[in-house]
C-alpha cells in the first residue's frame, strides 16, 4: 500500500463530488450565521476540512501544483486585515465605540434592517456589520487550517539524518 | 448524584487526562493526555450554563413559550476550542523536531538538557 | 521511590475531583444571569441578528474574537517556522 503518492481511482472519484459538496455547505454556514447556528469558525473549520480531504486523496505533491502556499497566506492575512478594519471603522461613524455596528440603520448598506422582536422566520437582509465579520473570519480560519495540514503533509525529507551522528530510517 | 452527571464526567475525563500525562512515556500518548484536559474543560464550561426545560437562544422558528439557555458561555467555549487547536499543532509540529533531532520519542531517552 | 509519590499524589487529587464534583449546584440552576437575561431582551433590537450567540460574539465581546483571531494567526507562523527549518 503506497502511502506517499495519490490512492485508488474509487477513493479520487468520490472526494471530487465530497470537496464541492462541503464546501458549498460551509460557506451556507459561514453567511447564515446570524439566523442559524453557526458563523464564522464553523464554516470555515467545514470548508477546511474539505480541502484536506482532497489533500489525503490526491498526495501533498500533485496539489502543491495547483494550490500554492502564497496564494493561501495571502488569503490568511486579507481575512485578519479585513477584521480589524471593520471594526476601527466603528469608531470612525455615528456610534463613537470599537466594535459599534454602524451599519444597521442605514441606506447605504446591503444587510440594514432590524428584525421584527420575538419568534420570527429568519431573515438574511438583517444585522449590520456581523455578517462582514463573519466572512472574513470564515476566510482566514479556512486558510490557517488549510496551511497547517498542507505543511504537515510535506512532512520530513526522503534521508533523515539525526543531528546527533547515525541515521534515523 | 444521578443529576450532576455532566459534573462527573467532567471529573473522570480530568482523572483519564491527567493519567496520561504523568504515566506514559511516548511525547505522543502526552500530547494526546493534554488535549483531552482541554475537552473536559470546554465541557465544564456549557454545563454551568444550562437552565432546566431551556432551548437553544435562537429566535429564528422557536416554539412558543419556553425559557432559553445562557448564552454568553457559548461563545466563550468557541474562542477555547480554536485556542485548544492551535496549542495541540503547535505542540505536535516540536514533536516532529524533537524526532529529527534526537531519532526517537521516548521521553526517558531525550536528556540533552541535563548534560 | 518517586513513582510511589507521583502516584499518591494522583489518587489524592482524583479524589478531591469526584468530591467536588459531587457537591457543587444542581445541574440546571446557575448562579448569576442578571447579564444574559438582559441579552437576550435586548440582542435582537440592538444588534439585529436572531442568533444571541453570534450578536454577543461579534458585537458585545467583540474584543475576545479578535485575540482569537491573532492567537490562530500566531499558530499558523509557529508551523511555518518549524517546518521550514526542517527542510534545511
Amino acid at each position: 500500500m503506497n502511502l506517499e503518492g495519490p490512492m485508488t481511482k474509487i477513493v479520487r472519484v468520490f472526494s471530487n463530488a465530497v470537496f464541492a459538496f462541503a464546501l458549498i455547505f460551509g460557506f451556507y454556514v459561514v453567511l447564515h450565521g446570524h439566523l442559524t447556528p453557526g458563523g464564522g469558525f464553523q464554516g470555515g473549520a467545514i470548508m477546511a476540512s474539505a480541502v484536506a480531504l482532497l489533500l489525503i486523496a490526491y498526495g501533498a505533491d500533485r496539489i502543491g501544483k495547483g494550490l500554492k502556499k502564497g496564494t493561501l497566506s495571502s488569503m490568511e492575512s486579507l481575512g485578519l486585515l479585513g477584521f480589524i478594519l471593520l471594526a476601527i471603522a466603528g469608531i470612525a461613524s455615528a456610534m463613537n465605540v470599537v466594535f459599534g455596528n454602524f451599519l444597521l440603520d442605514n441606506s447605504l448598506g446591503i444587510f440594514s434592517e432590524v428584525p421584527p422582536t420575538g419568534v420570527n422566520p429568519g431573515y438574511l437582509n438583517t444585522a449590520g456589520t456581523l455578517p462582514w465579520m463573519s466572512l472574513f473570519v470564515g476566510l482566514e480560519v479556512l486558510a490557517g487550517l488549510s496551511l497547517i495540514v498542507f505543511n504537515m503533509a510535506g512532512g520530513l525529507p526522503k534521508e533523515v539524518k539525526s543531528s546527533r551522528g547515525g541515521e534515523v530510517k | 448524584m444521578i443529576e450532576n452527571l455532566p459534573f462527573l464526567m467532567v471529573a473522570l475525563f480530568i482523572a483519564i487526562g491527567l493519567y496520561a500525562v504523568l504515566f506514559k512515556t511516548n511525547l505522543i500518548k502526552i500530547v494526546m493526555g493534554i488535549s483531552i484536559i482541554e475537552s473536559a474543560v470546554n465541557l465544564f464550561l456549557i454545563a454551568g450554563g444550562y437552565i432546566k426545560g431551556g432551548i437553544a437562544p435562537i429566535y429564528t422558528s422557536a416554539p412558543e413559550g419556553e425559557s432559553m439557555v445562557l448564552p454568553t458561555p457559548q461563545a466563550l467555549t468557541l474562542t477555547a476550542i480554536v485556542i485548544g487547536l492551535a496549542t495541540t499543532a503547535l505542540l505536535l509540529s516540536f514533536v516532529v523536531l524533537i524526532y529529527r533531532h534526537y531519532g526517537t520519542v521516548d521521553s526517558r531517552k531525550i536528556r540533552g538538557l541535563r548534560e | 521511590m518517586n513513582k510511589t509519590i507521583v502516584f499518591v499524589a494522583y489518587v489524592v487529587f482524583v479524589a478531591f475531583l469526584f468530591s467536588v464534583a459531587v457537591g457543587l449546584r444542581d445541574f440546571g440552576e446557575p448562579v448569576f444571569d442578571s447579564m444574559d437575561q438582559y441579552f437576550l431582551n435586548h440582542g435582537q433590537s440592538e444588534t439585529g441578528a436572531n442568533n444571541i450567540v453570534t450578536s454577543v460574539v461579534f458585537d458585545y465581546r467583540g474584543f475576545d474574537t479578535l485575540g482569537e483571531a491573532t492567537v490562530l494567526f500566531a499558530a499558523v507562523s509557529g508551523v511555518f517556522i518549524v517546518y521550514r527549518r526542517l527542510k534545511k
